[in-house]
């Protein structure tokens, strides 16, 4: 399990500007996501970890080896750290065959575990075909394997994977999704992936930790944190929420209720801890959440009537944006069946709505 | 008149042992240029530039002073070789090397410069020492501009004459270079001479640096 406490001051450059990192991050077996947009420091936090640049203050602890102390001035280079790196394209030697890649990092090992090692790992990897050619000589899913291959070759104690979907077409995504299933359930190597890719943290992360300008914002798991974002600028870096304005009117903990004011519509919702009436709150709801119908007759508890601006076709199913900038998402074949529809009723489920 | 060949075949020799010291010094000097960080660091690239700006007779003065008789250095290697350095044909090869360490050390440090700096941190990642990431990662990765460099360096070693002249002077059979021979030819006027040995020289320069420029990536 990886603990590390960073603390690093970033100068403001003419290139860059100024910058901190000061956060507390935990990675235990399984993948740890670590999200944020670009310049959120993810990359700085990786290459800590890595010994690739060195913290003001902190302390990185690998289950019993301390990597690094800036208490005791300890700071161990990267050959001695234990943790597998896997770069941003890459970053297998362009020089050597996928098997010499391999063999480059089995090196300190003896010679004929060095052989059994390589030959077992182009095989899991499913690289044996490959195994003569360079890495411009064969495909980007081979590039992508060897290079999480060899970096688990050296068994390390922690695998760190710098924005590894970047960049990558639909179908090595998946693939790629795939390979590191497999990592996980083969190798037990506790994982610590950085991303701005929504979609990995939900396909891979059993842990998600959201960094923001060198802090962190939330962590827990994915799901949870798509349940109840922190705060609005969390709910928004998550993309895909309703964010409206609105005032809570009444609340009441017994029963479990409560009603907010959104415009001049009220709505029923769950009791919301630690909020009080007349709090000016966001309310925070999932598209998929809202439930779309025809405007039959006037609207019931929780409906809201609205005109439909667009309709988008999405791989999921629809999405449709409302004036208003509501955004609901509805399967296609229900869409369908609505699409004839002048006036819509949007009903916002009491259990779906949240308050940041 | 027939042509004394002796100059030619001490100018390759000169530069054969010039460039191979050249090669490990300069390569050593060009890799800590290039990924050590230390105080200094752009004085010590400045010094190791010096040569290719001040004129020869500032150089081989200096070297002069350095390595002449009276010199800590060349009382060392008086003691050590039982002749002096000064006007021997060794000393030919240190003027040699300082006419062609700078611009191999500026072309080798900008050639691991060119050097993804991920494939060394990757390396490293795999506990590669820093010895071993250099032998198999950096300089293969270089090989072809470090050729390029290498190759200009014997060039230049070949065709030195000031910094020669002066710490090697001009001893026919001994330590007269091709260049020197040259110079010797043209002011006793021995014009058939002068000109064979220039195309000779001008033939070969020609010969490397097409050679560097094929062995460059562009």
């Amino acid at each position: 399990m990886l603990q590390a406490r960073l603390r690093k001051t970033f100068p403001q450059r003419p290139d860059s500007a100024g910058f901190s990192l000061d956060l507390e991050l935990k990675a235990a077996d399984g993948v740890t996501v670590l999200f944020g947009p670009s310049g959120s420091g993810k990359t700085q936090v990786l290459d800590s970890i890595a010994g690739f640049t060195r913290p003001d203050e902190g302390r990185i602890l690998l289950d019993d080896d301390l990597l690094f102390d800036a208490a005791t001035g300890v700071h161990l280079p990267p050959q001695a750290r234990n943790c597998g790196y896997v770069f941003q394209n890459y970053a297998l030697f362009p020089h050597m065959t996928l098997r010499e890649n391999l063999m480059f990092a089995a090196e300190r090992r003896p010679r004929l575990e060095r052989h059994r090692r390589v030959t077992e790992m182009l095989e899991t990897f499913r690289l044996r075909e490959a195994a003569g050619r360079r890495p411009h000589e064969v495909s980007g899913g081979q590039r992508q394997r060897c290079s999480i291959a060899r970096a688990l070759i050296v068994a390390p104690k922690l695998l760190l994977l710098d924005e590894p979907g970047q960049g990558l077409d639909a179908p090595l995504k998946a693939e790629f999704y795939e390979v590191l299933r497999q990592v996980r359930s083969d190798f037990k190597t506790p994982v610590l992936l950085v991303t701005h890719d929504l979609d990995e943290c939900f396909e891979l992360g059993d842990e998600m930790v959201i960094l923001r300008e060198g802090r962190i914002v939330q962590s827990g798991s994915p799901r949870k944190i798509l349940d109840q974002p922190v705060n609005v600028d969390v709910a928004r870096l998550l993309g895909a929420f309703n964010l409206i304005p609105c005032e809570i009117r009444a609340l009441d903990p017994g029963r479990n209720t409560s009603k907010v004011q959104m415009g001049d519509v009220e709505l029923d919702g769950p009791y919301f801890p630690g909020r009080f009436k007349g709090d000016r709150v966001t309310l925070c709801v999932r598209p998929e959440q809202l439930v779309i119908s025809a405007r039959l007759g006037r609207p019931g508890p929780n409906q809201m009537t609205a005109t439909l601006a667009r309709a988008i076709e999405k791989p999921q199913g629809m999405r449709l944006e409302f004036e208003g900038g509501i955004i609901a998402d509805v399967g296609r074949a229900e869409f369908e069946r609505l699409r004839q529809n002048q006036d819509w009723l949007i009903e916002f489920p009491p259990a779906a709505l949240r308050v940041l | 008149m027939p042509i004394d060949w002796f100059p030619l075949w001490l100018s390759l020799r000169v530069a054969l042992v010039s460039t191979s010291v050249a090669l490990a010094l300069g390569l050593w000097l060009a890799y800590i240029l290039a990924n050590r960080e230390f105080r200094g660091k752009e004085v010590l690239d400045a010094m190791v530039t010096l040569p290719l700006v001040l004129p020869p007779t500032v150089l081989g003065y200096y070297l002069l002073v350095l390595i002449g008789r009276a010199s800590p250095l060349g009382k060392l290697w008086e003691m050590i070789f039982g002749s002096p350095l000064v006007f021997t044909w060794k000393a030919a090869v240190v003027a040699a090397l300082l006419h062609s360490l700078p611009l191999l050390v500026k072309s080798s440090r900008a050639a691991f410069e060119s050097v993804d700096r991920r494939y060394e941190r990757a390396a490293r990642t795999l506990g590669a020492s820093e010895w071993r990431l250099f032998w198999r990662v950096t300089l293969p990765l270089a090989h072809r501009s470090i050729f390029a460099a290498v190759a200009l360096a014997f060039a230049q070693s070949l065709g030195d004459f000031g910094i020669t002249l002066m710490v090697a002077g001009n001893i026919p059979g001994r330590t007269q270079t091709l260049a020197v021979a040259i110079y010797d030819a043209v002011e006793a006027g021995n014009g058939a001479v002068a000109r064979t040995l220039v195309i000779l020289v001008s033939a070969v320069a020609l010969l490397i640096l097409t050679l560097a420029n094929r062995l460059n990536p562009r």
